[in-house]
């Protein structure tokens, strides 16, 4: 196993950008995933880092290795392709044998180690199967099975969940996580999935037109967004903007929006004047007749514990997350409270999020 | 409604199997009926095959594959009372026709050279094609798209139609009647074929298959052979198949470019018309006998035939 460590790496397919500048180090033994919607450059860049793309700039060190110009054969990796690239025309032991057999491993050994590996997987029972024939799960099983046989430095995954159904794909996302927890692998893992992302994933890096707008723990990302792509990328339904104008003094503590003052975490840099947006999470908004902040009920999606709120405000709608017991009927009038401490600024215009006290409290509690 | 009127969006109804059972039967009898007769010919005597009218019911006799198999020569009933007893039935048969055996015919060298050139071009066609369209598939080919309109406008003219050009080209170069030589033409015809129908195949196969394998630890060249040829594999014998059919069955060229040593089967059979007399009993068994090669040929290969002419309608 051995750590990623991806410099100013870059892809220019003609002159379209897919990949730029992207920097980012995956630790030995992390599982790392790539999110971002489809044609954000997540796929080039696993694709390079695997070997099956030629970067235009950049480096890309495997164990502190540079081997941005290696083949991929010389690389010691796996990867487990979207639509898992079992071979037809071989059974399922042959399937996960196959790369051992490149490495011109004795087949007694071979044999030992396919076992061993369908074990773990616990598909032992369908070694002697053909690959045609098996559902959906035990597919991606085989395709992980050829992947770790051969314990290589690290694992790469493109969407391997792609096409299972739902159901399966909660139970892999499961098997997954739990394999990882026990093999230890390095993994980058590519997905367009927040839930399998945000469920899986040590560190996450959001990627939007080949930029990687955050590099992140999945509560970094889903707490504090560091660019309203990524607020609105991340979260179901996703964070909330109302817009606010004027500038910020380092030190301010409060906004006005909609003619309403909402208190936010204290400011910790100067922002001149600019259209600017506040962040709110759908969780973080409460109803309350006091506040001056107001609108219209909308509609209400009901979800069990819990309902999704659309209010309409003079900014658009907003979409709240409150307990499901509230009885709301279309057209009433409610207040709405922020809870200000999880609230985020936004430059509209860049889309970057103004430092706050809520960022360097983080940073405190990472490392007191 | 009943159940009964109900009708299916899927199967036929009565009239129209039996308007379709119908057209496919005449078709069939069509088709088959002139190569019943060359087999039946094949089993007349000399006289049978010219009877008027047709006899539909005969005496089957090998005079025919006899005299296809040799060469004869006229003799005086004398002579032929003088010679010993006769060795085999063929002997026998043709001694009653006041001839004896002077040696083996051109057919089996002929056919020889129809199995070298056919299969040889075949597989020629077949192996350039299938690496040429690996290539246009996978790889960034330079003007790719013009390379391979150039390919297929090989085929916008019959062949035959650079007939004197390909004779003065082949006399130069020592290549008429020789096998080679018409194992390049028949290849030069089929490789566009090839290629196109190949590209078409290799499309269909997903390209992270030899990308797993390349991760893996085998190189391209092994990963094409290990991923890419076995599921290429439909494609290549329908190819094949297409390629064999026209190098078998073709007559112009090796009828302009072959006379002696390279002739194929095709410009040979109708000159046994011309000796001693017209025997149509021996040019139906040789006709059935060139038959057999490519029956064979495209039995063992249908299954793989009938999917490969869907080209990839179907994905597996």
């Amino acid at each position: 196993m051995a750590e990623i460590r991806v410099q100013n790496l870059r892809k220019a397919f003609g002159a379209f950008v897919a990949v730029q500048d992207s920097n980012f180090v995956v630790e030995d033994g992390e599982f790392f995933v790539m999110l971002g919607p489809s044609g954000c450059g997540k796929t080039t860049t696993l694709r390079m880092i695997a070997g099956l793309e030629l970067p235009t700039g950049g480096k890309i060190l495997l164990g502190g290795e540079d081997v941005t110009m290696r083949r991929a054969r010389e690389r010691d990796i796996a990867f487990v392709f979207q639509l898992f690239a079992l071979y037809p025309h071989m059974n399922v032991r042959r399937n996960i044998g196959f790369p051992l057999l490149a490495q011109g491993m004795p087949s007694a050994e071979i044999r030992s180690r396919v076992e061993e590996t369908a074990k773990l997987l616990r598909i032992d029972h369908l070694l002697d199967k053909s690959v045609s024939g098996l559902a959906g799960g035990d597919r991606q099983r085989v395709a992980l099975g050829r992947a770790i046989v051969r314990r290589p430095k690290c694992f790469l995954m493109d969407e391997p969940l792609g096409t299972l159904d739902t159901e399966f794909r909660d139970l892999m996302v499961h098997e997954l996580r739990e394999l990882h927890n026990r093999i230890h692998a390095t993994t980058v893992y590519v997905t367009h999935d927040q839930m399998e992302a945000m469920s899986m994933a040590d560190k996450i890096a959001v990627m939007n037109h080949g930029v990687i707008e955050q590099f992140g723990t999945p509560r970094e990302i889903y707490d504090r967004p560091a660019t309203m792509f990524v607020a609105d990328f991340i979260g179901s339904p996703p964070m909330n903007f109302l817009k606010f104008g004027g500038g910020l003094a380092r030190g301010a503590k409060e906004i006005v929006v909609q003619g309403a003052k909402v208190a936010v975490p204290e400011v910790r840099e100067d922002v001149s004047p600019a259209d600017m947006a506040v962040g709110i999470r759908p969780e973080h908004i409460r109803f309350d007749d006091g506040s001056r902040l107001r609108g219209a009920i909308y509609g209400t999606e009901y979800l069990g514990t819990t309902q999704i709120v659309a209010v309409e405000t003079a900014d658009g709608i907003i979409k709240a997350r409150v307990p499901a017991g509230i009885h709301l009927s279309p057209g009433e009038q409610v207040g709405l409270a922020l809870s200000s401490a999880r609230l985020s600024l936004f430059e509209k215009g860049s889309g970057r999020a103004v430092r706050t006290a809520m960022h360097d409290q983080a940073a405190e509690a990472r490392h007191g | 409604m009943s159940l009964t009127t109900a009708h299916s969006v899927v199967a036929p109804s009565s009239n129209a199997k039996l308007i379709a059972g119908t057209i496919i039967i005449a078709y069939a009898l069509i088709s088959i009926v002139p190569l019943l007769w060359i087999f039946a010919t094949s089993f007349k005597t000399p006289p049978d095959s010219i009877a008027y009218p047709p006899k539909i019911v005969f005496q089957p006799s090998i005079e025919g594959y006899c005299n296809l198999f040799t060469t004869r020569t006229r003799q005086t009933p004398e002579y032929i009372n003088s010679l010993g007893p006769a060795t085999g039935f063929c002997d026998e048969t043709v001694r009653k026709r006041n001839m004896v055996i002077a040696g083996p015919s051109n057919f089996l060298p002929r056919f020889v050279n129809s199995l070298i050139i056919a299969f040889g071009s075949t597989f020629c066609a077949v192996f350039l094609g299938t690496l040429s369209a690996y290539g246009f598939s996978r790889f960034k080919v330079p003007l790719a798209d013009d390379l391979l309109f150039f390919i297929l406008s090989t085929r916008f003219m019959p062949p035959i139609a650079v007939a004197i050009p390909i004779y003065l080209m082949y006399r130069e170069l020592g290549l008429s009647d020789t096998a080679l030589g018409m194992i390049l033409l028949y290849t030069a015809v089929n490789v566009s074929l090839a290629v196109w129908l190949l590209k078409g195949f290799i499309d269909e196969i997903p390209r992270e298959y030899e990308e797993a394998a390349m991760i893996d630890g085998y190189t391209r060249l092994q990963a094409f052979w290990r991923t890419v040829l076995p599921q290429a594999t439909t494609g290549i014998a329908a190819t094949a198949i297409f390629c064999l059919i026209f190098a078998w069955n073709e007559y112009a060229f090796a009828a302009l470019l072959t006379s002696g040593t390279a002739q194929t089967a095709p410009p040979f059979i109708p000159t046994i018309i011309g000796e001693g007399g017209q025997d149509w009993p021996a040019v139906a068994a040789g006709t059935t006998i060139f038959l057999v090669p490519i029956l064979v040929f495209t039995i063992l290969l249908r299954k793989q035939l009938l999917r490969g002419i869907t080209f990839g309608a179907v994905r597996k």
